[in-house]
């Protein structure tokens, strides 16, 4: 047991490192401590499996606990740490009333309490070192990453006034009032200067982004409060830390030594410090930005670039003491735009979810540690009167600088922020990890006092996180603050944006004056004439736009739910041959049949069209589509007729060889761009269209004649709603409708950027399915197998691979590596198919 | 002092303005200059060619939609009173200031911002958007960057969304629900003019 406790102290020793200084220093003494542990635990324990120093015999298996103790402690820490996040979440009816930050607090607590009962003592805690270095770099990049770039930036001009003027204020202020109650004798003796007080002040006016957060995430109020809050939050980590250097620098000089010189010398360095590190931020955006123009073949650690540069960011700027937590910050927000229009569409999505996975992963290890740190006779010192008076003034203070600065900015704001969204903005003050970082890397030879107001740190993060926490939900609905009205992507929405904005332009320089959307517009401008230019790589460029970006995510979304309504409603059932399943797509299909085929041509003859007009073809042809949608088409394919087995044999036998090889690559993750297959695909595609194109000759395939429809209406395709509403539905089958729930649902997705590389045309037809769409037709029915009856369905089947009615809108935009002539081809065929098409079709229905 | 009476005395109907729009006599005084320099041949009206001489407004995609728009049907000119009421739609909104139910709705209402922004679509006049005036519009605004049939697909669905009686065109009733949730108080506003 003895031996245990010591094993724990020293791995505490070993994991909680000292700084990074005294590495060197440190690594000498983990050896000898590690030598000293061996030799000791030899002599206590005889059993045989620990390395003995001298060998008598080859051992089997060592057990090598010390080689490996401190990444095994740290790994062993973070699964806890997640452990109790899972707990936290298990129940979600706690979870609402109390935040997750505060009960992980609590666990933090519990597991502390643990450690202290097994040794007596505190043997991990939060290290500012681990915490600065390690843990906060990743939760501010990923805030600032998925920070919304143009709601941060046109309210910048409130958040900076925030962040700046109100972390002063409330540094000076809660400093200045603590000293003043200090010499009233509100706190007995202490041993703390005035200046110590302000550093005090200094540290406890950051207003931690991670507490914030992690409460205004679950109270989902309007989007300019949370921008408010949250951008400022963000910004005064860095104002606060520049603020805390310098007061530490006054207390470093003691109070005689100071000046008028050295204020004005501690003002110049805040600034510097806090506009360099902004500066230094977005030095290193344009590099990433610029780098990700070039990592197209290294896509696989194409994200990590991003993630290992914005740390560089912040290590960089702390090399040069400036502000790191504002240089990683404008490092994420201004190259975001860029990187995510620059990079793959899955290199994105790697990112965002690394960052969402480290972010998180390091946001509940701070509040578990928080909680642990606290579990320490040493650090508690307890002085009501201060404590006390510390949690009054920085609410209290806090309450009056967001007003009166609110009050400055309303004067001047095109909307005014409201009285409750000031209270929230004041009450949403929460203090966290890293007023308690500064707060532990306080020196204790010049600050004796060092204890009480780490200590006191502790409370107010506990007070604020908890109780705040706790009661900021109740808060915010007892005021009615305005939510976030959740707004669907629209184009309508996008397109008036558009105009509005024109609009207002034009009015403004109507009226000759230079307003905001002056300097938007102009930004703009400058923007896309040179930022662009220099950051974005020139596919990006083309499809860079705002509107066409929306059209392209709904169209995926729309496609998206679409397979997921089809395989729900049993086209998965058809492909077991399922007569209920065949049946309803039988139904569908008759539906869309009739006004469909018009569709497709006029489509296709605009794409013939298109093709020698657009110049953006050439860099999409050959793009495999970001969605694939192979399911898609597979259902498509196997809905339509009575499945002979043939071919379901040939289908299968063909899906099977595609699935068989060997999809693992070590650094490329598609695996459909096999040149023998698409050599294959080619053949095979030319062939059947031969054989298609002779059996139509033949008149063994019948079709409908296209002719005589009517050209396309617009107005037959309500977004996923069964065509036209006069049509007569010859089934009574106006329940399937299964697009039209799914288009409801389809807000519901993610709200990624788009990728702008991936055009639309490319995410839509896959190559590698086209040679089934034209086999289909004679493989289905071969010769032996051509009855009256069955024959009708082929007419159907050869125009399902195309969209369907619902998803029509895809339809423009085809852009595949079909040939024109192939096409024609296509057409032909179906043109010569048309006199039996009619009889045929009837007979399927009954 | 004494220069703002006199230019406001020169100003015809100058009550009546600032009742109907809400802006100050300030703001009056400020369009009122800002008319004049526009009116280089001092006729007391703008005629379209004098916006056009607006070189800001040179770079604008919709330049010619909201040049029109100061026009009434018909007309060649407008006139100064005509000039502030059109710009008295990108007022912002003042919330301090009494409802008064008798009164008529002003003119940056809500809805008032949304017929203004109707229009710049609604060309003919007919009261509808459209497909081509959707998409002469797209145009317009999406220029270069995409491709014919993108805008034709495009103005397809953006329709389809909006339209709900299914006449493939969006109505002014139709386009103020699709526009529903949109803080249009936000976006049809001028700072400069509060």
């Amino acid at each position: 047991m003895a031996l245990l406790r010591q094993c724990a102290l020293l791995l505490a020793l070993l994991i909680v490192f000292s700084t990074p200084c005294k590495a060197a220093a440190l690594e000498v003494d983990i050896a000898e401590v590690g030598s000293n542990y061996s030799s000791k635990s030899t002599d206590t324990e005889t059993s045989t499996n620990v390395t003995t120093p001298t060998i008598t015999t080859l051992p089997i298996v060592i057990w090598k606990w010390h080689h490996v103790e401190t990444p095994y402690l740290v790994a062993l820490w973070i699964l806890t740490c997640w452990l109790c996040k899972l707990v936290c979440e298990l129940n979600h009816s706690f979870t609402s009333v109390i935040p997750e930050s505060g009960l992980l607090i609590m666990m933090g607590f519990i597991l502390g309490g643990i450690v202290w009962g097994a040794d007596q003592a505190q043997t991990f805690k939060l290290l500012p070192v681990n915490f600065f270095y390690y843990l906060l770099p990743q939760i501010v990049l990923d805030a600032s990453y998925c920070m919304p770039n143009k709601l941060f930036f046109s309210n910048l001009g409130a958040i900076l006034v925030h962040a700046v003027i109100g972390t002063c204020w409330n540094a000076g202020t809660v400093g200045v009032a603590l000293w003043a109650c200090y010499e009233w004798g509100a706190m007995g003796t202490l041993n703390i200067g005035p200046l110590q007080f302000l550093l005090f002040g200094a540290l406890m006016s950051a207003v931690d982004p991670v507490a914030v957060i992690a409460v205004f995430e679950e109270v989902h109020v309007n989007e300019v409060l949370y921008i408010l809050v949250f951008g400022e939050s963000l910004l005064n980590d860095g104002v606060t830390v520049v603020l805390y250097n310098v007061f530490d620098a006054f207390v470093s000089l003691g109070g005689p030594k100071i000046n008028a010189e050295e204020i004005i010398k501690g003002i110049i360095s805040f600034f510097v410090v806090a506009f360099g590190g902004s500066f230094l931020g977005v030095v290193f955006a344009i590099l990433i930005s610029m780098l990700t123009r070039v990592t197209k073949n290294v896509q696989v650690i194409e994200a990590g670039f991003i993630i290992v540069l914005g740390y560089l960011s912040y290590l960089t700027a702390e090399m040069l003491s400036l502000s790191a937590i504002l240089s990683i910050t404008f490092c994420g927000v201004c190259c975001q735009k860029y990187i995510n229009a620059n990079m793959d569409e899955k290199s994105v999505t790697t990112l965002r979810y690394t960052l969402k996975v480290m972010a998180n992963g390091s946001e509940t290890m701070i509040f578990v540690f928080l909680g642990v740190s606290a579990i320490d006779r040493n650090i508690w010192v307890w002085n009501t009167g201060f404590i006390l008076l510390t949690i009054l003034f920085i609410i209290v203070f806090r309450f009056m600088g967001v007003f009166f600065l609110n009050w400055l900015l309303n004067k001047t704001r095109l909307i005014p922020i409201d009285i409750t969204d000031q209270i929230v903005m004041s009450y949403g003050g929460l203090r966290g990890a890293v007023a308690y970082g500064l707060a532990a890397i306080l020196d204790e030879k010049k600050i004796p006092e060092k204890n009480l107001m780490l200590g006191t740190t502790l409370i107010v993060v506990y007070f604020t996180v908890v109780l705040q926490g706790i009661t900021m939900k109740p808060f915010v609905q007892w005021l009615k603050v305005k939510k976030a009205t959740i707004s669907d992507l629209t184009l309508n929405g996008k397109i008036n944006n558009r105009t509005f904005e024109h609009t207002l332009t034009a009015m403004e320089d109507i009226c000759g004056r230079m307003g905001d959307n002056w300097w938007t517009r102009h930004w703009k401008h400058f923007e896309e004439k040179y930022v662009c230019w220099l950051l974005m790589n020139s596919d990006a460029r083309k499809h860079n736009d705002n509107i066409f970006g929306a059209f392209h995510k709904l169209n995926l979304e729309d496609a998206k739910n679409y397979v997921t309504a089809g395989e729900k409603k049993g086209s998965l059932a058809f492909i077991r041959n399922d007569d209920n399943a065949s049946v309803d797509f039988k139904k569908k299909l008759a539906l869309d049949y009739a006004n469909f085929m018009p569709d497709m041509m006029s489509d296709m003859s605009e794409y013939d069209f298109g093709i020698d007009n657009v110049p953006v073809v050439s860099g999409m042809k050959n793009q495999i589509p970001s969605v694939s949608l192979d399911i898609h088409e597979q259902d498509r394919k196997s809905m339509p007729d009575d499945l002979n087995a043939h071919h379901l044999l040939e289908q299968h036998l063909y899906k099977s060889r595609r699935f068989n090889r060997p999809t693992y690559s070590r650094s490329h993750y598609k695996s459909s761009e096999n040149p023998d297959e698409m050599q294959e695909i080619f053949q095979r595609t030319m062939r059947s269209r031969l054989e298609s194109f002779k059996s139509a000759k033949m008149g063994v395939n019948p079709a409908k004649k296209l002719s005589k429809h009517p050209k396309k209406d617009s107005s037959h395709k309500p977004n996923g709603k069964p065509a036209d509403p006069n049509r007569t539905y010859p089934y009574g089958d106006e329940d399937f409708e299964y697009s039209a729930d799914s288009a409801s649902s389809s807000e519901i997705a993610g709200h990624f950027p788009r990728r702008s590389t991936n055009a639309p045309g490319a995410g839509v037809d896959n190559p590698a399915f086209i040679p089934e769409v034209d086999t289909s037709a004679p493989m289905r029915n071969p010769p032996w197998q051509t009855e009256p009856g069955n024959n009708t369905a082929v007419a159907p089947s050869q125009r399902l691979p195309w969209t369907p009615t619902n998803l029509r809108h895809l339809a423009p935009l085809r852009r595949s590596a079909r040939s024109a002539d192939s096409i024609a081809m296509a057409d032909a065929s179906v043109d010569e198919e048309a006199p039996e098409e009619k009889p045929g079709k009837h007979n399927t229905r009954l | 002092m004494g220069s703002t009476s006199s230019t406001l005395l020169k100003i015809p109907n100058v009550e009546e303005l600032v009742q109907e729009t809400g802006f100050s006599p300030a703001h009056i005084i400020r369009l009122y200059d800002r008319f004049k320099v526009l009116d280089k041949e001092g006729r007391g009206h703008l005629c379209p060619k004098d916006f056009g001489a607006i070189k800001e407004l040179a770079m604008n995609p919709i330049r010619d939609r909201i040049i029109s728009a100061f026009f009434s049907p018909g007309k060649e000119t407008v006139d100064f009173y005509t000039f502030v009421k059109i710009m008295a739609h990108f007022r912002p909104v003042d919330k301090d200031r009494p409802k008064d139910p008798n009164s008529p709705e002003p003119i940056n209402s809500r809805s008032n911002k949304l017929k203004f922004a109707f229009q710049l679509y609604d060309q003919d006049k007919d009261g509808k958007i459209s497909r081509d005036e959707l998409l002469k519009v797209l145009r317009d605004m999406l220029g270069m960057q995409v491709t014919e049939e993108q805008l034709e697909s495009i103005a397809d669905r953006t329709i389809q969304e909006a339209d709900l009686d299914r006449d493939d065109a969006i109505s002014f009733e139709e386009f103020r629900k699709s526009l529903e949730k949109v803080n249009i108080d936000h976006k049809m506003s001028i700072r400069f003019l509060r």
